[in-house]
């Protein structure tokens, strides 16, 4: 019968033995081994959403550019700089698997900020032209931009604490057991370290420009 | 007045033999040296508050969700609250999109953004997984608001439209101080922009009725009873043989023509029985009050001032 040789005293032993693999190998996971990668992945992720974002902004400024020019073409050397700051911002990539490179991470953030100040500078340039400002095309874009710069606040912000949670994971314990037993080549990932804003301030010029 | 006064002196007096007369120090050592470390890890622990109560002060305190229209700064009145709420219910009910209006006195130093981004993630508007909130906020005193737009209406609801949306509806209406008016307007236009996408509208509604109503897969109810008999079934032929089944020998019994036998001395482990099996747990949206339905913002939408 089909009870009896479950029960019996082999096969019941047998079980038993998959009975505690079945508990011990969840409860494995629950000591700490998928706090690493689970953290890192988020991380990871997180830093995506900062690109995807970046990238949209960068994917904007062709048009702001664009329809500025139609208005205030000899401003050139403001548009100039959007320009340039905006190449040299598509140029400085970072991939997630290079998120622990604190020189690449820092060139990230720099030419970023650049793109940022050129921006502001524009922003600042055009509000000496009423007609522009009144343009449909130009407050669309302009909405677009305020949108775009807000997102990369909030992906930032994830980021910012994602990085945080996967940075702890791998300095607290018991976490720290793994780090140092099995994921021995995981770094710490780098971070923001000032507001994006406050690297270069915009100096913002009331149509006192010369030579433009 | 006199024998107060005397009083008072013969305190004084007993104050000052106190602190005067060595011995007494050693009368309660133990008991004073611990008062006098309580009191410094009070102090320690004050500091500390003190330390964080700046870093508390920045953020402003969030509201808690009491319903679609949270008036926590009075600009409504009540019947053009619940009409409103009316209005953002019924629909909830035709397309599944959550629209909450939170109006707040003060921002504490805060910018909106955060805030709004803050709020709508605490609330967590928009069903699960389809992200489909809007969040519309106005800060009373600080003169601002803003329309928090969740990751899956962003491309229905642009961030040009709550641009428009504030600038042409919401701010006219303020600066005359009809807020109700501005409110309703812009929920209004919402609204009417989220319809204008009808087809994206009735796919999503119909999306997130099927996920409602539906019954679980057939494969998971089949796998839960068969994964259920089979492991409870055990157990229960384990309990169930010595207590109902005839006694064959030592630690031998047969039970609905089964013969059960069991190993050693001891008798399986001490499982209490009763588990229910399955039971999934079912979706939230109980009956009563009104909660968010899990959704996420990325900082979508627009803000303004008056």
């Amino acid at each position: 019968m089909l009870a009896q040789r479950l029960f019996s005293p082999s096969v019941f032993r047998s079980f038993r033995a998959v009975l505690v693999l079945a508990f011990v190998l969840p409860a494995l996971s629950a000591c700490g081994f998928n706090t690493i990668p689970t953290a890192e992945e988020q991380a990871k992720a997180a830093w995506s959403e900062v690109l995807n974002q970046y990238q949209r902004r960068a994917d904007l400024i062709p048009n702001l550019v664009e329809t500025v020019k139609g208005y205030a073409a000899h401003e050139r050397e403001v548009l100039q700089s959007v320009v340039e700051a905006r190449a040299k911002a598509t140029q400085t990539t970072l991939s997630p698997e290079g998120l622990e490179d604190p020189e690449a991470f820092r060139a990230f953030q720099e030419s970023q900020a650049g793109l940022t100040g050129a921006l502001s500078r524009l922003l600042a340039v055009v509000e000496n032209y009423p007609d522009l400002k009144a343009n449909q095309n130009f407050l669309a874009l302009q909405a677009q931009l305020e949108g775009t710069e807000n997102r990369i606040a909030v992906a930032r912000r994830d980021y910012i604490e994602a990085v945080r949670v996967y940075n702890t994971s791998l300095r607290t314990f018991p976490s720290l057991l793994w780090a140092n037993f099995w994921f021995t080549d995981n770094e710490p990932f780098q971070n923001f370290t000032v507001a994006e804003d406050k690297i270069e301030v915009p100096t913002v010029d009331f149509g006192t420009q010369q030579g433009g | 007045m006199t024998a107060i006064a005397s009083f008072l002196r013969s305190k004084v007096a007993a104050a000052g033999d106190d602190s005067q007369s060595p011995p007494l120090w050693g009368r309660c050592p133990a008991g004073q040296r611990g008062a006098t470390s309580s009191a410094g890890l009070t102090l320690m622990a004050i500091l500390a508050i003190l330390l964080f109560l700046p870093l508390a002060a920045l953020a402003a305190e969030l509201p808690a969700l009491t319903g679609r229209v949270v008036d926590n700064a009075d600009l409504m009145s009540a019947a053009e609250e619940a009409g409103l709420t009316e209005k953002l219910a019924a629909f909830e009910g035709k397309s599944s999109d959550q629209i909450v209006v939170a109006t707040i006195d003060s921002l504490d130093g805060e910018a909106i953004e955060p805030f709004a981004n803050r709020l709508f993630r605490a609330w967590r508007l928009g069903q699960a997984g389809e992200d489909n909130g809007i969040l519309v906020v106005v800060a009373k005193s600080d003169r601002k608001m803003r329309i928090e737009v969740g990751y899956g209406l962003e491309g229905t609801l642009t961030d040009l439209h709550s641009k428009l949306i504030i600038e042409n509806t919401m701010v006219p209406a303020f600066r005359a101080g009809d807020f109700a008016a501005g409110i309703s307007g812009a929920v209004d236009d919402i609204i009417m922009v989220l319809e204008g996408n009808a087809a994206e509208l009735e796919a999503r509604a119909e999306r997130n009725q099927e996920t409602g109503d539906e019954f679980p897969d057939l494969v998971v109810v089949l796998f839960v009873i068969v994964w259920g008999t089979l492991f409870f079934g055990g157990f229960a032929i384990a309990f169930l043989a010595p207590i109902f089944g005839k006694k064959l020998g030592p630690g031998r019994y047969r039970w609905l023509g089964m013969n059960v036998s069991f190993g050693g001395g001891s008798s399986g482990g001490g499982y209490s029985g009763g588990s229910s099996g399955g039971g999934w747990s079912s979706g939230s949206s109980g009956g009563g009050g009104f909660s968010g339905g899990g959704g996420s913002s990325g900082g979508g939408g627009s803000s303004g001032s008056w």
